[in-house]
């Protein structure tokens, strides 16, 4: 050691390091909020965890004549919404890379107005990536009066690139799955039903 | 000069300690804190204790005998999960013999902040009295408590539990995940520091490479929980919708947060426990410890793969094949840096000069319950096999074999191996070696039938079963007796040592005991290394 006449003040570097680790302590932190735009991008980016592509039209150059995949459907209703929704049929055939329409219909069963948000996904989740929704009703609040019933149109498409991933190449069956979920302004409003007697339940399909 | 750095600005230079409160409530000194934890993760241990008797007096036959609501029971084994992890294990491996022994290896006179090691044990005790709240308030519709499981999975822990017994269980991880943060800051900037002149990182003690490696591991890990809980606290209370699907929240996005948490917290209860089982052996061998380095850098590449493997506790969820490929891989990559330091461990006993004292007992049997939990975390590991065995009492048995077994015997072998430092006193060594039988005995009697019952689909968290599940089941309940009576062996022994007459040497285990620790008095002046000590190399020596 030098024979210096102050020593380094060890209190210091001690608190740099502690600095240091409260830094790392703030940035993790923030990484886990991060994390929650960052995993729904990259949800809606790759279709992850079943969340479908949403996407224009294909060409029609694009079809795979003759290869076709059932596509099943499966409509619910949370418990505080007195709603009835179902499929125009509970399933299609749909032929890859062509779209298809299909029309849902839902109504109002409860005796005053109601507010609901329909939310989808698909099983088996690695279908996500290769389900791309032209166009749909979902994340679009509606409402309804007493008895009021709507049709809304899916229109979807199947992406041919699904027989060239090792995950999904065997399938022949998947499902697309709504809920609609009760809403106020676009977020869920658990109190919505309150009035009603009827409480709500699964839909029947 | 070294007398320069010597550590100022408190008024007792002597042994002079303060008044009982001021010394036990206001506490500063490391080695009185170390004490704390050790006694509050006793206490915290009854209480787990206590509700995992529950558990098994329910289990040990089919039907439902002592709860009328499987809730409640749902609500024992929530709150034997959380306590033995946050209150019992960590308390004892890292806010115990951590203070304790850190700065008495390393040389330091004390922690880096010795107030905030204050603030630290009180945020733990704070978090252990809002976790019993909780037990006491309404969570499940019907029933009190949270019966979420310790890893508390929305949408149970939201839509499941509308009651406040939920709050209370995340303001308790708050709270204690604040303190072993704060506590973890405080390890860190101590060991990189305040280390005696001489003392390289290449030369520190393996307890104190290993609770440096814990450290970090905590500092990552823990703030990820912690926004994870606050968004879950968000979702209950406050609208939002982080992890409600009707909102467009995911609610498998907390399991990513919750494992990126979980999995090396698995690593934070059992790296201290490394650390302290290479002291135990190479004393007990009369050897240094085989492959010091190699043991060192093992415990950092545990450390560093265990964040890059947490989706192996998801496997169910829906990864594509190309995910599970890789976290199987990531996964059987630890089994390496474990292997080498079991290698290491067995090596070091290798043609040493082995004393079987109590704490070797618990330090060789260590080893062996370990290795067996180790092997079925090999078999978890593969996602095939998981998706059959996911939540079955296997994964339980494997848990426990690493935890349970092998943390647990760690504490135990540390306070055999330290219970003269510390006090001053002397365990006999008969209640040890019984001790440690009948623990042994009774551990693997509760836990081995369980990888039967795992393999023939018994599911965790289930209070009622088929009649075939219950002679395994009923064989797990006496050994959690045969453990339980070794606990009371223990105590017998803890109140044998205090009252006898017999004084611990300042070095009870001979040449072996090589650290700076049993170079001081037993039990330690209230102030040490006001000199600080001088390390200098020995050949043959780390």
């Amino acid at each position: 050691m030098t024979d210096r006449k102050t020593p380094p003040n060890p209190n210091r570097t001690a608190n740099r390091t502690a600095l240091a680790c409260a830094g790392l302590v703030v940035g993790m932190t923030g990484l886990a909020f991060a994390s929650v735009p960052l995993y729904d991008a990259f949800c809606k980016a790759t279709g992850y965890d079943g969340t479908p592509l949403q996407g224009a039209a294909p060409s029609a150059a694009a079809a795979r004549t003759g290869d076709s995949m059932v596509v099943h459907f499966d409509t619910n209703v949370a418990s505080t919404l007195p709603w009835k929704f179902r499929a125009e049929s509970p399933r299609v055939a749909a032929n890859l890379g062509e779209t298809t329409t299909v029309f849902f219909r839902v109504r109002n069963t409860g005796t005053t107005p109601s507010t609901g948000i329909a939310t989808f996904n698909v099983q088996p989740g690695l279908m996500g990536g290769y389900f791309v929704k032209v166009e749909c009703f979902c994340f679009k609040e509606q409402t309804l009066q007493p008895g009021e019933a709507m049709d809304f149109p899916v229109v979807f498409y199947i992406d041919p690139a699904v027989r060239a991933d090792s995950n999904t190449s065997h399938l022949s069956e998947m499902t697309l799955s709504y809920t609609y979920f009760a809403s106020k302004n676009g977020q869920p409003a658990a109190a919505a039903v309150a009035t009603t007697g009827d409480t709500g339940k699964k839909s029947n399909f | 000069m070294a007398t320069a750095a010597a550590h100022a600005g408190h008024d007792a230079h002597d042994d002079h300690k303060p008044s009982f409160f001021a010394r036990w409530f206001l506490s500063t000194n490391h080695k009185d804190i170390g004490t704390l934890y050790l006694l509050f993760a006793f206490c915290a241990g009854i209480v787990g204790a206590f509700l995992s008797f529950g558990i098994r007096m329910e289990m040990e036959e089919p039907g439902l005998q002592y709860f009328s609501n499987p809730a409640t029971y749902n609500v024992f084994v929530t709150g034997h999960g959380l306590i033995m992890v946050f209150f019992m294990v960590m308390p004892a491996l890292i806010g115990g013999f951590g203070n304790w022994f850190v700065p008495l290896m390393i040389g330091a006179p004390d922690m880096a902040f010795p107030r905030m090691n204050n603030i630290s044990f009180w945020l733990t005790v704070a978090g252990f009295c809002s976790l019993l709240c909780s037990l006491f308030v309404e969570g499940a519709p019907g029933a009190s408590g949270a019966g979420t499981g310790w890893t508390v999975y929305p949408p149970l822990s939201t839509a499941g539990h509308p009651g406040p017994a939920v709050d209370f269980a995340i303001f308790a991880l708050h709270l204690a995940g604040a303190g072993s943060i704060l506590g973890a800051i405080n390890f860190i900037t101590t060991i990189l520091n305040m280390r005696a002149p001489g003392m390289t990182l290449h030369k520190m003690p393996l307890f104190a490479w290993a609770e440096l490696v814990t450290a970090f591991l905590l500092l990552l890990s823990l703030p990820v929980l912690a926004g994870a809980i606050t968004m879950l606290l968000t979702d209950r209370n406050f609208g939002t919708t982080f992890f409600d699907p009707a909102g467009g929240g995911d609610p498998i996005l907390y399991q990513h947060l919750f494992w990126f948490f979980g999995h090396p917290e698995v690593y934070v209860m059992i790296l201290p426990a490394f650390g302290i089982v290479s002291h135990i052996i190479a004393t007990f061998s009369k050897k240094p410890v085989f492959g010091y380095l190699a043991m060192a850098y093992a415990m950092v590449a545990i450390g560093v793969v265990g964040f890059v493997v947490w989706a192996h506790h998801m496997y169910t969820v829906g990864l594509s094949l190309q995910t599970q490929s890789y976290f199987v891989f990531a996964t059987m990559v630890i089994a390496v840096p474990t292997g080498v330091k079991i290698f290491s461990w067995i090596a070091t006993m290798w043609g040493g000069s082995i004393r079987f004292t109590a704490a070797m007992h618990w330090a060789v049997g260590f080893i062996f319950l370990f290795t067996v939990g180790g092997v079925t975390g090999v078999v978890l590991a593969n996602s095939a096999v998981d998706k059959y065995l996911h939540d079955t009492y296997y994964v339980v048995a494997h848990f426990h074999y690493v935890l349970s077994l092998g943390a647990v015997f760690i504490i135990f072998a540390g306070v055999y191996y330290w219970f003269p430092k510390m006090t001053g006193h002397v365990i006999p060594e008969w209640a040890g070696k019984l001790h440690f039988w009948l623990a042994f005995i009774g551990a693997n009697v509760l836990f081995f039938p369980m990888h039967f019952l795992g393999l023939a689909g018994m599911p965790r968290r289930y209070a009622d079963y088929p009649d075939a599940f219950a002679p395994w089941h009923r064989v797990a309940t006496w050994g959690g007796h045969i453990f339980a009576l070794g606990m009371i062996v223990f105590v017998i022994g803890v109140i044998l040592a205090f009252r006898s007459k017999v004084r611990a040497a300042d070095n009870p285990w001979g040449e072996g005991a090589t650290t700076l620790e049993w170079t001081l008095s037993s039990p330690p002046p209230f102030h040490q290394f006001e000199t600080l000590p001088r390390i200098v190399d020995e050949p043959g020596r780390h």
